[in-house]
């Protein structure tokens, strides 16, 4: 019973890390740029479908995967040059607007490119097989690789965020951005890089959940609502706080849908039980969000200053 | 800076009246061109226009930018349904419980989130719009993520019946147009000045004395009703009702018919949903890429047309504008009808129209470069 | 201003008369394309149409990773309208087809717009049963027929049966009753569900566990149809150590199961039963990991019928790959509104003449001889079949023998018909 709850464990982690490359992009815009971005969910979608794309192009995931990030990172920035640049100075409800005029825009745009139906990411025999972590527990090396890589990115923007001038330049930019570019910094620039970073990290999780969920229009619609939720509970334009609601929010999500079930059977037949506490497990984060906008409305890790 | 919310003197009011006469005409035009599905599709955007109406009073008139609207659509649909469900059909029950629900849960909403500001007040609106859509799907009894089918429509015994399609058409009409009417009359009673005062600074309106909080949940109760019935116009329309009604994309297609139609202003939420679906309704029909096209069109909206369409009929714009659509519609109608002889005269009349446009747009530039205000 | 006063001229005034309707005659031109509104958006009246002519909506799935389905039964019904010489009875035949996105307020949509701007004759498709759930009302309330390509759900099989109703395909739970009954016969004591939490997976639930003896040492149902990510309930399963594992998962949901099952390890401990969860078109992106498991179903490509080599031979020419059920159910559906016209001599108007036509179901069927049951739903077999291997590498299923014989689904008794 203790491994099945340190497997649920592991695979509420897994989804929560793939949650954090999300929610790390979009709160490092947020807390920057102060824009509301709800086209981040279709640069996941995008990242996601580039690397369907060169992966059977190269016949090789790992190629294909390299491929990817830059080319999402270019479409994030082209979409910045030449849509959200307008938008800085627009109160939040007009880039709420905008940026879902442009995800119906993607929508199509992909269909048209890539077809009506999903495209599949297939994963080398390397990945495709187990990991035997402790004595008794088989993991599959794929989700195994993505809390790896999910664990690293945490710890290359952790790095990049406190031990960088360009970090440092994001910290300040996140408690008073009028001030830094009134220090002399080049705001354009900063705010340019920030997106690329955050598009490169959308399309790097995309393209890694391609192979475990399908590749297809409209992917990054219902992730990017939770997304949000994250960089709320988390504190806006903290990379810290994203990590810890993300994996938060991710653990809760999976143990309740694992658990649930089973309690809720106990007195409701399968069925019921399921839609009770797929439903539950999906209130849950939203009820985790109310609190803290109740009980600490600037989150749970705030950019100070803020 | 408030615009004027009066009934006189504006092309835009003029424009509406004939818009909701042209509306009043759609079961004759079905009618006369056996066409039922037009009647189907116009029932459904007079009753969405009605929930734009009801979003238009808090966010437009009120600054409170609420992103989980339809989740009162869902409310007031889902009474419906569930009083079906259990062959509770008599109007007189379901409609007042359905009402009642959408206020509880407005009031409850609003206590929730309207202590909070800007884009935190957009995130609760969200996540509770979201509880209610997981509510709706763990709903297991009422069918939930499937949906629930609606057997029979509400029941007001002799009075009208709801299955005979054009008396619904006209039910909704007329609720669409009392809306509209007390729209006008609330945000110009001492209540809507406080509403659209606290919009521009609510530090100032409380300086002055006034409970903003209270006055803003009394405007979102409001507003959360009329969207339940817009709901249970819907249930009553479609004979079924599902979570997907309450999806945070559907709240989202609402907030943008009232930006679209031109926030603030009485007649935006109707130009607004009219021309949102409308237009889905024709594009689609040219091609299935048609949000390629829209999705564009909405952020050159937002970056430089603020007022939507009644602040462009207001500029003048409106006419050119409405010109060439007016002109396009005519050769939709005239292409799919005759042969493509009478594109010449219909091409000579959206012309024509387009010049009339054309006309007022000068005018009112010459006007204002008088120094007048326009 | 002039101030309102009591007197009735006086208001009538301060109503600006002259002023309002100087403003209405400003705005008329600009209005005027509005009035044109409902003209532009109405439909070439029933004045301006030829002759008599057959029409039929065909409501499938053509966008989301499951168009590969919608494209397969588009594909059959076109060869079935090719067989038929593009007539049926003599009378020209046309097929529209709409997109129903999956979602079943969509499929409702799409259907009234079907019935009421496209005026066709009759109605069919449906991969989902959800989709149909919501959208046989308008159907069966305009007293069109509604043919089912694929979706079976108990309801409409049992208290909800419609004389409009008819099914091509099978009740939803038949085919799991038959991997019940394949657990048995395997000699499986205890045995793990899983199934998508809507209207079929509960029907397939419900029908493996009418059959099968052993016990049910869990079920999980998953949410659909978001989830895509099973880690949870395989998980689950390798903590129960069942003797076998029933799954249901259609589409591409089957493809992503399948390979979850594999990369957990279960697959060589814990043999996998299932139905509609492989097929021609998962089996492509399957490929080995669909070998070795168990499954059933109502019809096989390798069906030793006339009817059905004619279908199979000319859709592989055509298409290069084998048909999936959803399209041989599709190429079956066309061919009974056929026989139902063909019988009736094209009088469309004579709805109880057309009934009891598709009745008798006088059609060559892919699946041999065809039965209605008192329900509009089939008396048919359940075949057991496996996955091979052919000879140029690819992947297909042949049908190894008959788990159920002539078999009926056990809602008929609830309906009155």
């Amino acid at each position: 019973m203790t491994l099945l709850i340190f497997e649920q464990f592991l695979n509420g982690l897994q989804i929560g890390l793939l949650l954090f490359l999300l929610a790390a992009g979009l709160t490092l815009v947020f807390g920057i740029m102060d824009m509301v971005n709800l086209a981040h969910g279709s640069l996941y979608m995008m990242g996601a479908y580039f690397a369907a794309v060169f992966v059977q192009w190269t016949d090789s995931f790992i190629l294909g995967a390299i491929l990817a990030l830059p080319a999402g990172m270019l479409l994030g920035v082209a979409t910045e040059y030449v849509a959200l640049r307008n938008l800085y100075a627009r109160d939040h409800l007009d880039q709420v607007l905008a940026t879902f005029g442009l995800i119906l825009f993607f929508n199509e745009f992909a269909r048209l490119i890539f077809g009506a139906g999903g495209m599949a990411i297939e994963l080398p025999e390397l990945l495709a097989g187990q990991i035997e972590i402790l004595p008794g527990l088989p993991y599959p090396t794929y989700r195994f690789a993505i809390i790896a890589m999910g664990l690293l990115c945490a710890g290359f923007l952790y790095l990049l965020v406190q031990k960088t001038r360009l970090g440092m330049l994001i910290r300040a930019g996140a408690s008073n951005r009028e001030m830094v570019g009134a220090l002399g910094v080049d705001i354009k620039l900063l705010f340019t890089l920030v997106f690329g970073l955050g598009s490169a990290l959308a399309a790097l999780a995309g393209l890694m959940s391609g192979p475990i969920s399908t590749v297809q229009i409209g992917m990054g619609d219902n992730v990017l609502i939770l997304c949000f939720v994250v960089i709320v509970i988390g504190g806006l334009g903290s990379i810290r706080g994203a990590f810890v609601a993300a994996v938060l929010v991710g653990v809760l999500e999976t143990m309740g849908r694992a658990f649930l079930p089973n309690i809720l059977g106990s007195f409701l037949n399968p069925s019921e039980a399921g839609t009770l506490a797929q439903a539950l497990s999906s209130m849950l984060v939203y009820i985790l969000m109310s609190g803290v906008l109740v009980l600490r409305p600037a989150g749970l890790f705030p950019a100070p200053g803020r | 800076m408030l615009k004027s919310a009066s009934l006189r003197f504006s092309v835009s009011t003029g424009v509406a009246l004939l818009l909701l006469l042209a509306l009043a005409l759609v079961p004759v035009a079905a009618e006369v061109f056996d066409d039922p599905f037009l009647l189907t599709l116009f029932t459904r955007i007079v009753i969405l226009a009605l929930a734009a109406v009801s979003l238009n009073l808090i966010l437009g008139y009120g600054g409170m930018v609420s992103f989980g609207h339809a989740a009162f659509i869902g409310v007031g649909g889902y009474a419906i349904g569930i009083l079906a469900k259990h062959e509770i059909y008599a109007a007189w029950i379901q409609w007042p419980v359905a009402l009642l629900m959408s206020a509880l849960f407005a009031l409850l909403i609003g206590l929730l989130s309207l202590r909070t500001r800007g884009i935190f007040f957009i995130m609760i609106t969200l996540a509770l719009s979201q509880l209610v859509y997981y509510l709706a799907n763990g709903a297991y009894a009422y069918g939930g993520d499937d949906g629930l089918t609606i057997l029979k429509r509400s029941d007001f015994g002799g009075l009208i019946s709801l299955s005979d399609r054009p008396s619904f058409y006209y039910l909704c009409w007329a609720l669409l147009a009392l809306s509209l009417y007390l729209t006008h009359r609330l945000v110009n009673s001492r209540f809507g000045m406080v509403l659209r005062g606290a919009k521009s600074n609510d530090r100032r309106m409380a300086a002055i004395g006034f409970p903003v909080l209270r006055y803003r949940l009394t405007a979102f109760v409001i507003a959360g009703t009329v969207c339940g019935l817009a709901g249970v116009l819907l249930a009553n329309h479609t004979d079924f009702v599902s979570p997907a009604m309450i999806h945070w994309t559907r709240s989202g297609d609402l907030i943008v018919m009232v930006v679209l139609g031109g926030m603030g202003s009485l007649f935006g939420p109707l130009f607004g949903a009219v021309g949102y679906l409308a237009l889905e309704e024709i594009l689609s029909s040219y091609t299935e890429y048609w949000k390629l096209l829209f999705g564009p069109l909405l952020v050159l909206v937002i970056l430089f047309a603020r007022g939507g369409i009644d602040g462009a009929l207001g500029r003048g714009h409106g006419g050119i504008l409405l010109g060439i659509i007016g002109g396009f519609f005519l050769l939709h109608g005239v292409h799919l009808y005759y042969d493509d002889a009478w594109a010449v005269p219909a091409a000579l009349l959206m012309g024509a129209v387009g010049l009339v446009g054309l006309m007022q747009w000068l005018r009112l530039r010459k006007a204002r470069k008088a120094g007048e205000t326009p | 201003m002039p101030v309102p006063s009591k007197s009735l001229p006086r208001r009538l005034s301060a109503l600006h008369i002259p002023t309002l309707f100087s403003t209405a005659m400003r705005a008329a031109p600009l209005a005027l394309p509005l009035l044109a509104l409902p003209l532009a958006l109405a439909a070439t009246p029933a004045a301006a149409q030829p002759a008599k002519k057959i029409k039929i909506g065909f409501v499938t799935t053509l966008s989301g990773p499951n168009a590969a389905y919608g494209q397969d039964m588009k594909n059959s019904v076109e060869l079935a309208l090719e067989h038929l010489g593009r007539k049926m009875g003599g009378i020209p035949v046309e097929v529209v087809f709409e997109d129903d996105e999956q979602k079943p307020e969509v499929g409702k949509q799409k259907t009234e717009k079907l019935l009421q701007r496209d005026k066709v004759d009759f109605i069919a498709g449906y991969i989902w049963s959800n989709v149909l759930l919501a959208s046989y009302k308008p159907a069966v309330d305009a007293k069109t027929f509604l043919i089912s390509a694929n979706a079976g759900p108990s309801q409409l099989a049992g208290e909800q049966c419609s004389p409009y109703f008819f099914a091509a395909s099978w009740q939803n739970d038949q085919p799991h009753m038959g991997v019940g009954e394949l657990l048995n016969q395997k000699g499986a004591k205890r045995a793990y569900l899983v199934a998508p939490n809507y209207a079929a997976g509960q029907d397939g639930v419900n029908g493996v566990k009418t059959m099968f003896k052993g016990e049910v040492v869990g079920q999980d149902m998953t949410k659909w149809p978001d989830q895509l990510d099973f880690s949870a309930e395989i998980s689950k399963i390798r903590a129960a150590k069942p003797d076998g594992v029933y799954v249901f998962f259609p589409g591409r949901w089957g493809v992503q199961f399948l390979t979850q099952y594999a990369q957990a390890g279960l697959k060589k401990d814990i043999p996998l039963y299932s139905a509609f969860t492989v097929d021609a078109v998962t089996l492509k992106l399957q490929k080995d990991v669909a070998l070795d498991t168990y499954l059933a179903m109502t019809w096989g490509p390798d069906l030793p019928y006339a009817a059905n080599q004619k279908f199979v031979d000319a859709f592989k020419k055509k298409h290069t790959d084998t048909p999936t059920f959803y399209g041989a159910q599709s190429y079956d559906a066309i061919n009974l509104i056929a026989s139902g016209v063909a019988a009736t001599k094209g009088n469309l108007k004579d709805k109880d003449a057309m009934r009891k036509a598709l009745e008798a179901a006088k059609f060559d069927s892919v699946r041999g001889p065809f039965k209605f049951g008192n329900n509009h739903f089939p008396i048919s077999n359940i075949y057991q079949q496996e996955v091979y291997k052919t000879a140029d590498g690819g992947y297909d299923l042949r049908t190894i023998n008959t788990v159920l014989t002539a078999h009926q689904d056990l809602h008929a008794p609830k309906c009155k018909m």
